[in-house]
C-alpha cells in the first residue's frame, strides 16, 4: 500500500507546482513530475508478487512473469509526454521573446 | 474485399495525406491545399457510405491485424459512431475549402495543411476505437495538434492562450490516464465491450465511484464544462478562424462529449446520481456562458462564450436520460457543430476583409458584404432558436424533454438562457452589419470565392438540417445513435454478437 | 571556459567525441535491430542514435553537426520513417487485415524472424532520431524572426 500512496503524493506535488508556482518554467517541470508519477504508477499496478521480468528467451522457464502490457502502453504514454514538452517549451521560448519576461503575474493581455 | 474494410480508412487517410504534406508541401506550391481538400472530401464520402452501412448491418467490428478481442485493438462502426462522422467530416470539409483563402495570409501553409490533417486524423480515430488506451493516444495526437494550431501566428496573444490552454488541457489527460490506470487494474481488460461485460459481472463499487470523478474532471477540462472552462475564452478567439471554427466546432464535442457518452453510458454504466450531476453541469454551464457572453465587445470571444452555453444545453439533454432527452442532445449537438462554425468563418471573413474584431469599430458590413451578412444571419437565428431554423427544433425538444421529466427548474433556466442568446446576438448584428456604414469601413471587399462558398454551403445545411426530424433520415442517423446510448451497458453483448457475425 | 566559445568545447572533449560518437550510433543500430529479441526497440534506439548526433553539435558546435546531418535531410528522414510505417500497414490489406503480420515468420528468437516487426522497428527509429534531433535544433539554435502575417 505505501508505494501507490507515495506515487501519487508525488502526482499531488506536482499538481501543486503548476498550480502555485508563478514562473512558466516551474509549472512546465510541474507537469513533467504528475507526468512521471502517473507511469509510474501504471508500472506498479502491473507487479506481481515474486515475479520475474517478461523477457522470454529459449533457456527461461515461463513461471511467474510481471504484467507485460502495461510497459508497452508506458512506453507510449512516454512518447507522448515528450512531445507535449517539446511543445510546451517551445511556446515558453517565443513567450519570452515577446514579454520579456517568464513571470505569468505579467503576461496579461488577455482579460474579461 | 468486403464492407467492413472501409473502417480503418477514417485514420489511415488523414494520417497518409498529414506525412505526404511534409514532404512535399515545401516544393510544390499548391501541393497542400490539394492534398489537404482531396482528404477531407474522399472522408466526407466515406462517412456518408458508413451511415449506410451501419444502418444495413447493425454493429460492424474490425479486429486491427487479425487479434482477436481480448488480445487486439478493434475498431466498432455503430449508429452513434457514425452520426459522429458525419458531423466531424462534414465541418471539416467546409472548413478545409474556407482555409484555402484564408490561410494565405500566414506563410508556411504546408505546416498548417499536415496539423489540419493530423488532428482530424485524432479526432476519428477517438470516435471509431473500441479500446480505451488506443482512445486516450487518439485524444493526445488531436489535442498536441491543437496546442501547435491555436499558436500558429506567433504573435502575443495567441502565444499565451496557447500556453494557458496546453497546460490546462495537459492536466485533463493526466486525470484521464489516471482513471484509466484505476479502470484496468479493477478489470484487467483495455477493451470497452469487454469491461462492460466484467463490470457488469463484478459489480461497481468504490473503485467505479472514483473512476467517474476522475472521468468528469478529465474530459470536462477537454469539452470545457464548468467550472473547468477557464482555457476556452482566451485559445477561441486567438487562433486563426478556420481553427476557431474546428475547435469550437468538432473538437470539444468529438474529444469531450462523444467521451463521454461513451464512456458512462457504455462502459461504466449510467446511475441516476452521475445523470443528475451531468444535467447540473450543464445547466450551470448554460446560464454562466450567456450571462458572461452578454458583456462582450469583442466578436470571436463572445462567440466561445456562447460555445460554453451551448455544450451546457447538450449536457442538459443528454444528462435527462429518456429517450427524448438524449435525441434532443444528440441533434443539438449537431446542430451546433454546423452554426457555430459557420459563425467563427463568418467572423474569419469579416477580420480578412476589415481586420478588426471589435464590434465597436464595425458598422453596417451588409451593405457591403452581402455573402457573409446573410449567412451570419441565419447562422445567429439557428442559435437564438428562431423558427424554421435548424436550432430552434432541437432547443424546443430540448425543453420539451425537460418538461415531460418533471423538472421544471431546469426547463425554466433553458428558457431564459435562450432568451438571453437571442438579445446577445441581435447585438452582434445590430453592431457588425445592420447599422450606419463607418467612414473607416467603407472601402471593405466581399471575400474571396472559396470563401464564400464554404459558407453557404454550411448555411444551406442549417436551413435543411430541421428536415432530419422527419422519416428515413430520422430513423437512420439519429435514432441509430439514441439507441445505442439508451442500451447501455447491453453494448458488449451486442458488439460480441457483431465479432461472430463479421 | 574556452576561449572559442562558438567553435564547440575543449579539445579533451573532441577528442573523446571523435572516438566515442561512431559506437553510440552502433549501439543504436543494435537496439533497433534486435527490439523483437531483447527489450528496446525502436523508439529507445532512434533516441540513441539522435543522441549521438546531439552529441557531435554540442562537442563541435552546429556547423559542423549540421553539415553532417542537415535540416533538409532530417526532415526527409522524418516523413520517409512515417510513410513507410503506414505504407507496411498498408500492405497488410493483402493478406486481408490491417496490420496483418504477413510476412513468414521463421523460428523465434533468430534475427530474421517476427515478420514485419524488424521493418516497423527501423521505421519507427528513423522518425524518432530524426524528430529529436530536429526539436533539439529548433530549441537551442534558431532564432527565427516572427514572421509578419498582413
Amino acid at each position: 500500500m505505501t508505494p501507490y500512496l507515495l506515487c501519487l503524493t508525488l502526482f499531488a506535488i506536482g499538481l501543486y507546482c503548476v498550480l502555485r508556482k508563478r514562473n512558466l518554467i516551474k509549472m512546465i517541470v510541474g507537469i513533467i513530475i504528475a507526468e512521471y508519477a502517473v507511469n509510474l504508477f501504471f508500472i506498479m499496478v502491473a507487479y506481481r508478487v515474486q515475479g520475474r521480468s517478461p523477457i522470454y528467451s529459449p533457456e527461461a522457464r515461463i513461471t511467474n512473469m510481471v504484467d507485460a502490457l502495461p510497459q508497452a502502453l508506458v512506453l507510449t504514454s512516454i512518447v507522448i509526454g515528450l512531445a507535449t514538452t517539446a511543445l510546451l517549451a517551445a511556446i515558453a521560448m517565443r513567450i519570452y521573446e515577446k514579454y520579456k519576461t517568464f513571470d505569468i503575474t505579467k503576461i496579461r493581455e488577455l482579460r474579461g | 474485399m468486403e464492407v467492413v474494410n472501409i473502417i480503418p480508412l477514417f485514420v489511415v487517410l488523414p494520417l497518409a495525406g498529414a506525412f505526404l504534406i511534409t514532404l512535399a508541401g515545401k516544393y510544390l506550391k499548391r501541393a497542400p491545399d490539394i492534398l489537404t481538400n482531396l482528404t477531407t472530401f474522399a472522408l466526407l464520402a466515406a462517412s456518408i457510405f458508413s451511415v449506410r452501412i451501419a444502418w444495413q448491418h447493425g454493429v460492424l467490428v474490425y479486429n486491427v491485424g487479425a487479434w482477436q478481442i481480448p488480445y487486439g485493438i478493434a475498431m466498432v462502426l455503430d449508429g452513434l459512431s457514425s452520426f459522429m462522422l458525419v458531423t466531424v467530416n462534414l465541418v471539416a470539409f467546409c472548413i478545409s475549402v474556407f482555409s484555402i483563402d484564408y490561410m494565405k495570409k500566414f506563410t508556411s501553409k504546408w505546416k498548417f495543411g499536415s496539423l489540419f490533417l493530423l488532428m482530424l486524423a485524432g479526432m476519428n480515430g477517438v470516435i471509431i476505437t473500441g479500446d480505451l488506451f488506443n482512445l486516450f493516444v487518439f485524444l493526445e495526437i488531436a489535442s498536441v495538434a491543437s496546442y501547435a494550431l491555436v499558436a500558429f501566428g506567433t504573435e502575443k496573444e495567441e502565444l499565451e492562450a496557447a500556453f494557458k490552454y496546453a497546460v490546462m488541457s495537459t492536466v485533463g489527460s493526466l486525470f484521464i490516464l489516471m482513471g484509466i490506470v484505476f479502470l484496468y487494474s479493477y478489470t484487467s481488460t483495455l477493451n470497452m465491450a469487454d469491461m462492460a461485460s466484467v463490470l457488469i459481472q463484478k459489480g461497481g463499487g468504490n473503485i467505479t465511484l472514483l473512476v467517474s470523478v476522475l472521468f468528469i474532471m478529465g474530459f470536462g477540462l477537454k469539452a470545457a464544462l464548468v467550472p473547468f472552462h477557464a482555457w476556452l475564452p482566451d485559445a477561441h478567439p486567438s487562433a486563426p478562424a478556420p481553427i476557431s471554427a474546428m475547435l469550437s466546432g468538432v473538437l470539444i464535442k468529438s474529444l469531450g462529449v462523444y467521451a463521454i457518452c461513451r464512456i458512462f453510458f457504455n462502459v461504466i454504466g449510467v446511475t441516476p446520481e452521475t445523470l443528475s450531476i451531468l444535467m447540473f453541469l450543464g445547466a450551470l454551464s448554460m446560464v454562466i456562458g450567456v450571462y458572461l457572453a452578454i458583456g462582450q465587445w469583442d466578436f470571436k470571444r463572445l462567440l466561445a462564450y456562447h460555445s460554453i452555453s451551448q455544450i451546457g444545453y447538450v449536457f442538459l439533454g443528454i444528462g435527462l436520460g429518456t429517450p427524448l432527452g438524449i435525441f434532443a442532445g444528440l441533434f443539438h449537438l449537431f446542430n451546433h457543430s454546423v452554426f457555430k462554425s459557420l459563425l467563427f468563418l463568418d467572423s474569419g471573413a469579416v477580420e480578412y476583409s476589415t481586420g478588426t474584431r471589435q464590434l465597436k469599430e464595425m458598422g453596417g458590413l451588409s451593405s457591403r458584404m452581402p455573402v457573409t451578412g446573410a449567412t451570419s444571419l441565419v447562422a445567429s437565428m439557428s442559435i437564438a432558436g428562431v423558427p424554421p431554423f435548424n436550432g430552434f427544433w432541437s432547443k424546443l425538444l430540448i425543453i420539451v424533454a425537460c418538461v415531460q421529466a418533471g423538472r421544471y427548474g431546469y426547463a425554466f433556466w433553458a428558457v431564459l438562457a435562450s432568451v438571453m442568446t437571442l438579445a446577445s446576438f441581435t447585438k452582434v448584428l445590430k453592431y457588425a452589419f445592420y447599422d450606419r456604414l463607418k467612414e473607416a469601413m467603407s472601402q471593405v471587399k466581399e471575400v474571396p470565392v472559396f470563401m464564400k462558398l464554404s459558407m453557404s454551403a454550411l448555411a444551406v445545411v442549417c436551413v435543411l438540417a430541421g428536415l432530419l426530424l422527419i422519416g428515413g433520415w430520422n430513423d437512420a442517423l439519429l435514432d441509430r445513435a439514441r439507441d445505442v446510448l439508451l442500451e447501455g451497458t447491453k453494448y458488449a453483448v451486442i458488439v460480441f454478437k457483431g465479432i461472430d457475425l463479421g | 571556459m574556452s576561449r572559442e566559445h562558438e567553435q564547440g568545447m575543449s579539445i579533451i572533449v573532441k577528442t573523446i567525441t571523435r572516438l566515442t560518437v561512431g559506437l553510440i550510433l552502433l549501439y543504436g543500430i543494435y537496439i533497433v535491430s534486435h527490439g523483437h529479441l531483447t527489450p528496446g526497440g525502436g523508439f529507445a534506439g532512434g533516441v540513441i542514435i539522435a543522441l549521438s548526433f546531439v552529441h557531435l553539435m554540442l562537442a563541435y558546435g552546429k556547423d559542423i553537426a549540421l553539415h553532417k546531418m542537415p535540416r533538409a535531410a532530417s526532415a526527409f528522414f522524418e516523413g520517409t520513417g512515417a510513410l513507410m510505417f503506414l505504407a507496411i500497414a498498408l500492405l497488410g490489406f493483402t493478406g486481408g487485415y490491417f496490420f496483418l503480420n504477413f510476412l513468414p515468420k521463421g523460428e523465434p528468437f533468430r534475427l530474421f524472424s517476427a515478420g514485419i516487426i524488424p521493418l516497423c522497428n527501423i521505421a519507427i527509429s528513423l522518425k524518432v532520431g530524426a524528430g529529436l534531433f530536429a526539436i533539439f535544433v529548433a530549441l537551442t539554435l534558431l532564432k527565427v524572426v516572427s514572421e509578419k502575417k498582413k
